[in-house]
């Protein structure tokens, strides 16, 4: 079995791979593609602009420029950022971190929500649980582009959190870095933590179901050890299976709530990049993106099949 | 509570689509005026019952400026101005010489309803255009790789892992940015609604697969062969109505993904352009922290695209929570 996982995730490191090399090549042949560039934004003269042009290699032919920026990320070099006039690399790893931290925070805060409130739903029936199951529904209605909005409005009404953003990410302690992190990690959660909490209460109370729950019970189990001991191992291979599609959603979320609450991650730095048409920038947070994604997802899958013995049979398939 | 559930989201969804269809039509204000002495006006509340506590019927208080540089606006309490039913060309507008901002107005001083109105059209149209896309596009692929089994099959269902195992939207970012900055308005509504298709049909293109799969060994699947139905009619006769069920599911997964999905867009400058209102757009105009502070109504976008997503899960209230994995944010 143990080898079975080994391969497993070797496979998926190679497929991982794959889906960098294919996302960063497509999204700078993409960007290459539109007309115009990052110089022809300004008012450059044209021979300053042509200048920066030849020392970046753009004035070469399509195949020839693709060709050298791949022979150069094979060497993990991505290029010069146009707009800030250091390498890509530098400049993902100071952003890169930042989504990672953003992200994990979420993910935790979600989880610590969610599940104990679906366990809470789903293991019984009274008005209460009918309240929470229609809060969840609603929350789960609210994208984080808007959570985002709506706790910036709060945050700007009552005082409690910064709203500026986060200057810059060299500075100052961690204390001030955390302040400024609750606001983002909390609009980021909110839909997720509604997602996870719908699916445990769902899984919760179909475990309840099950004939080994129901055969504890009848053997004189109490409801309380049948709920934490029995249906909620069961319950996790559903809720666990979630997480990597969740993953996506947080990486994607991370965007808009970035941007919104001006928090210097991937996505604020990706956006930037769109916008300055900063080719070998794109190309690089698409990359980093990808590696976000892929890594997360394998995380989840693992988690998974260390979970259920089941899974993971299965898993070399 | 599924049935009450699912009341309150079709009458949402009727109501949304209501809102959609009148559009400009809805109030008396057109969506890109700008009344410049009317910056940041709060909503004007429709009352009943006047100063003196005497009910009457609908009517406004004209909005007057006290102060400029505050932006601080009063009730003129001395002229009510009468709701009027379809005049003005309009479905309901204000008798009287000011005009009425149902949901105050932004820093532009545009009326914000009428620009929610007007955007509704394009954003809820972005939407569903691309999830029509994405399901067609999702039904053949899904079609032809259930059916056809073997490599053909498996081909199709590792392209549309892969896409699935794309960043969603860095894929539509990219996409996005393959076109000039600056589009027309109609090139910008239908490259969105191809870009969020070629994102999104690989949900259901697994799904019609899986349907189809399942489908073609039953019984009445081999009874149609048997009695000489050609492969296509077959397919497109008795198959293919069987997965009516799973498009739907995802009909509902990507509505409101592609809603969010053109706000964000339109929100960071790739969508929808200046003078043109979608609730992207106006997001974006809402701009940061201390502006709606002041001016809360500019929230009202980030409440439609609430209410558009909220409508289709009233809708889906009852289906397990399992098979709503969200995804595409």
């Amino acid at each position: 079995m143990r080898r079975g996982l080994l391969s497993f995730v070797g496979r998926r490191l190679l497929l991982a791979l794959l889906l960098v090399f294919v996302v960063s090549s497509a999204s700078l042949l993409l960007v290459d593609a539109a007309p115009g560039d990052h110089f022809s934004a300004f008012d450059l003269d044209p021979a300053t602009a042509a200048a920066e042009r030849h020392r970046l290699g753009l004035d070469k032919s399509l195949p020839a420029r693709y060709g050298a920026w791949l022979a150069r990320a094979t060497r993990f070099d991505f290029g010069e950022s146009m707009k800030y006039r250091r390498p890509v690399v530098q400049l993902v790893a100071e952003r890169a971190p930042m989504t990672a931290l953003l992200g994990a925070v979420a993910l935790a805060i979600a989880t610590l929500i969610g599940v104990p409130a679906g366990i809470f739903t789903g293991s019984r029936r009274n008005a209460l649980t009918a309240a929470a199951r229609a809060l969840s529904l609603v929350v789960v209605s609210v994208p984080s582009l808007v959570t985002s909005f709506g706790l910036l409005f709060l945050a700007a009404r009552t005082g409690w959190l910064p709203v500026g953003g986060l200057a810059s990410t060299a500075d100052g302690h961690a204390w001030t870095a955390a302040r400024y992190l609750i606001l983002p990690a909390t609009a980021l959660a909110l839909p997720i933590a509604a997602t996870i909490e719908r699916l445990q209460s769902q899984a919760l109370s179909d475990a309840l179901s099950e004939p080994s729950v129901r055969a504890a019970l009848a053997r004189g189990c109490s409801r309380r050890r049948a709920v934490w001991r029995h249906a909620f191992r069961l319950s996790l291979t559903p809720v666990l299976a979630i997480y990597g599609v969740i993953v996506g959603t947080v990486l994607s979320g991370s965007f808009a709530v970035e941007i919104v609450t001006s928090w210097p991650g991937l996505g604020a730095l990706m956006y930037e990049a769109l916008v300055s048409r900063d080719l070998f920038l794109v190309a690089g947070c698409a990359a980093a993106g990808a590696v976000f994604l892929a890594f997360g997802t394998l995380i989840a899958d693992v988690a998974l099949a260390l979970a259920d013995p089941r899974t993971s049979e299965s898993v070399p398939s | 509570m599924p049935a009450s559930v699912r009341g309150a989201g079709a009458a949402l969804a009727v109501l949304l689509a209501a809102f959609a269809a009148a559009g400009p039509r809805l109030v008396a204000n057109p969506p890109d005026r700008q009344f410049q002495e009317y910056v940041f006006a709060p909503p004007m509340r429709p009352r009943l019952i006047d100063a003196f506590g005497a009910p009457r019927s609908p009517f406004v208080y004209p909005l007057i400026l006290e102060d400029r540089l505050e932006r601080r606006y009063a009730e003129d309490r001395s002229r009510p101005m009468p709701l009027r039913l379809f005049q003005n060309g309009a479905l309901l507008s204000a008798a009287g010489d000011a005009p009425w901002f149902l949901l105050g107005t932004d820093a532009l001083g545009r009326d914000q309803f009428a620009r929610l109105a007007s955007g509704a059209r394009l954003s809820l149209g972005v939407a569903l255009l691309a999830a029509l896309g994405a399901l067609a596009i999702g039904t053949v692929v899904g079609g032809i790789a259930g059916f056809s089994g073997g490599a053909l099959d498996d081909g199709l269902m590792r392209a549309a892992d892969f896409v699935i195992a794309l960043p969603a939207l860095y894929v539509v970012l990219a996409l996005r940015a393959a076109m000039p900055l600056v589009l027309s308005s109609s090139q910008v509504f239908w490259t969105m609604v191809a870009v969020l298709a070629i994102a999104g049909w690989p949900f259901p293109a697994r799904a019609v697969r899986a349907v189809i799969r399942s489908e073609r060994t039953r019984e009445y699947a081999e009874a149609a062969r048997a009695v000489g139905a050609s492969r296509t009619r077959l397919l497109l006769r008795h198959l293919l109505p069987a997965a009516r069920g799973v498009l739907i599911v995802q009909s509902t997964l990507l509505l409101p993904a592609f809603v969010l999905a053109e706000a964000t867009l339109s929100f960071v400058g790739l969508g929808f352009g200046e003078p043109i209102s979608s609730w992207g757009t106006m997001l974006r105009d809402a701009g940061g922290g201390r502006a709606i502070a002041e001016a809360p109504w500019l929230l009202a976008p980030a409440a439609a695209i609430v209410l558009a997503a909220l409508t289709v899960n009233l809708l889906t209230a009852g289906d397990s929570a399992r098979t709503r994995a969200p995804r595409l944010q």
